[in-house]
């Protein structure tokens, strides 16, 4: 059963890859006026133009251009960036560790602190830890990202001189990655200097984009700890005699945690997003930082690219999300 | 008793009689403190973005005073001056207009067409239905806030464009809500009752299948305008909202991270604490809702 909900939740898929491509590759065609004259500035001469036109494929009929976009993406083509004439996907997958690293941070931050503080607050359900949760997680998932960077690095980083405020590593630290996953590389080459270095840079970005999945795991955990603690195989349980850590942790933290693993899943679009903003905040030379300065040079070929690469991203994980749920979930029903 | 009201709840609005649901949905409205403070906040920044332009003229195409540079609080200048010695009070209380503005109209958009395409999602289903959810689905592939950015990026910048990307990217929550809604009230009784005395398609569908849906859409209504503020605000930030002079509170911040060595916190912090404040109010607002018109959660 499970294999089959897989199998037809994997084809669903299909189509809306199809869509998104559709949608990515439309972009170029919002730009007002001449997309080619409008990439390359008012005094650009006409061969030039012309050329870009060429290069893009936009001298050809619309439908032939998507066939053409389509064949190119799926070879591992997204065309070359406008401004430095370097191809879009390896200048992606270049920085992409650095976005990953990020997120990955963020999201072990939001998940370690999330569901012990959604736990204690419906545990202790309406007591004074129950209220300062609540309107902690609902004061973190009304902050802007940046706002909450800003603060975050004049606090740390400029008035207590604590933590750096941008970039992975201190300039001029002689180290050379072997991934570009600069934790990851400096734990591999025993380069502990580094490593503790690179936590530091890490902390500040980290904190300000776990702030609002922080926020949303802490109220999933609750509502479904709720939940769970309502059924009545939680009162057996307490009559049995068992603790309340052991009710807690064993029969109820466990059933109600599924719930909370989707909202994971669909929190990495988010934290890409998210990256956008915080990366440009703390020089964090990752995808969002990258994008953030190609909308100023309107570079657009990378907004194209990146938009498509995390969009892909995202649909592939809330598929595995799915799968998993399923397969982990045996009351899930499959239609 | 509540799940009686609840079964009652959707009868009353169509037969009209007994106590008006609208009323004991709000009277359970203002019970709740959390609901109390959201509406205390959002009513104290509507009356802001109303009385402000009235009480006071702002030109921001003059507004500069280059001796006041980067000032800090004082007593004449409450939230200090920016790189322009522009006040930042000033500014804060006309960008309210803009971005609340912004985040309302856009909401307003999304909602409208959203409802109205997942209502002919639900009711006519079969090819309709499968054709305009494949299209939601492709735009919920999108985070939104990456969506919005990269149809201005490409469009470009200004309120307009970002009003239309907002919208763009809140519409298949209302697509979902309400064909989920129009799904599970088609089978209800009433419905049917509607549908067999004579009435006509655009009948039931108007007055009798819409106004039964209407609870969940005004929940999200207000969470959505909490979101398209930070939408809006993201935008603003990334240089592709409002253009500068105009003040929005986004905007405000742009530059502002430039400067963060410098020390002049209050350039940055208090559009910010606007934005933050009235996002919460639109939260504590919405979940206060939820409360009051689901009298089923008793509560929780």
């Amino acid at each position: 059963m499970v294999r089959r909900y897989a199998i037809q939740r994997v084809l669903s898929v299909v189509p809306v890859l199809l869509g998104v491509s559709v949608l990515v590759f439309s972009f170029v065609h919002l730009i007002p006026g001449d997309p080619a004259l409008t990439m390359l500035g008012e005094r650009a001469t006409p061969e030039k133009v012309a050329e870009v036109r060429a290069r893009l494929g936009l001298d050809r009929p619309v439908w032939e251009q998507y066939v053409l976009y389509v064949g190119k993406v799926l070879r591992g083509d997204l065309g070359v960036s406008i401004v430095r004439g370097d191809p879009v996907l390896a200048d992606l997958l270049r920085r992409f560790p650095a976005t990953a690293e990020l997120a990955t941070a963020a999201i072990l931050l939001a998940v370690a602190l999330g569901i012990p503080i959604g736990v204690a607050s419906a545990v202790k359900r309406n007591s004074l830890v129950d209220s300062l949760a609540r309107l902690w997680a609902l004061t973190g998932v009304s902050m802007p990202i940046f706002w909450l960077g800003l603060m975050l690095a004049w606090l740390f980083g400029v008035q207590l001189r604590l933590l750096p405020t941008g970039f992975r590593l201190e300039s001029g630290t002689a180290f050379v990655p072997w991934t570009n996953f600069v934790i990851l590389d400096s734990a591999l080459q025993r380069n502990w200097a580094v490593l503790a270095d690179a936590l530091r840079h890490l902390a500040l970005p980290a904190v300000a984009l776990a702030t609002i999945p922080l926020a949303i795991i802490a109220r999933m955990t609750r509502a479904s700890m709720l939940e769970v603690l309502s059924r009545e195989y939680i009162r057996t349980a307490e009559a049995k005699g068992l603790s309340q850590t052991a009710v807690v942790l064993r029969h109820a933290l466990r059933n109600a945690l599924l719930p909370v693993l989707t909202v994971i899943g669909l929190q990495v679009g988010h934290l890409l997003a998210g990256a956008i903003l915080t990366e440009t905040i703390f020089s964090w030379p990752g995808i969002g930082l990258w994008v953030y300065e190609s909308i100023e040079s309107r570079d657009y070929a990378i907004v194209q690219g990146a938009s498509l690469f995390i969009a892909v991203i995202v649909v592939v994980v809330n598929l595995a999300t799915d799968v998993l749920y399923a397969a982990v979930d045996p009351r899930i029903k499959y239609d | 008793m509540a799940t009686l009201e609840a079964a009652v709840h959707g009868v009353e609005a169509v037969v009209g009689g007994g106590r008006s649901p609208a009323g004991a949905a709000w009277r359970r409205l203002v019970a709740s403190p959390v609901a109390r403070a959201g509406l205390l906040i959002v009513g104290a920044f509507v009356l802001i973005a109303g009385v402000t332009p009235i009480v006071h003229d702002y030109d921001a195409q003059t507004d500069a005073d280059l001796l006041l540079r980067l000032k800090p609080p004082t007593a004449a200048h409450p939230f200090g001056t920016d790189t322009l010695g522009r006040d930042i009070l000033v500014r804060v209380l006309h960008a309210t207009r803009v971005s609340l503005g912004l985040a309302v109209c856009a909401v307003a958009i999304a909602a409208v067409v959203g409802s109205a395409l997942g209502v002919l999602a639900g009711y006519f289903r079969r090819q309709v239905d499968l054709a305009l959810m494949l299209c939601m689905d492709i735009l919920l592939a999108f985070p939104g806030t990456l969506l919005a950015i990269a149809i201005v990026a490409m469009i470009g910048p200004g309120l307009r464009n970002s009003l239309f990307a907002i919208s763009l990217v809140s519409i298949p929550v209302y697509a979902r809500l309400s064909r989920s809604a129009v799904l599970a009230l088609r089978e209800q009784e009433f419905v049917l009752a509607a549908q067999s005395l004579g009435g006509s398609g655009r009948r039931v569908l108007l007055s009798h299948i819409v106004p039964n849906s209407l609870s969940p859409l005004i929940v999200q209504t207000t969470l959505s305008v909490a979101f398209a503020i930070l939408e809006a605000a993201a935008l603003g930030f990334l240089g592709l909202g409002a253009q500068p002079p105009t003040p929005e509170w986004g905007a405000m911040l742009a530059d502002s991270y430039k400067y963060l060595t410098s020390g002049a916190w209050w350039v940055f912090c208090f559009p910010g604490a606007a934005i933050v404040l009235s996002v919460l109010g639109f939260n504590l607002l919405g979940d206060g809702l939820r409360d009051a018109l689901d009298p089923r959660l008793g509560g929780r």
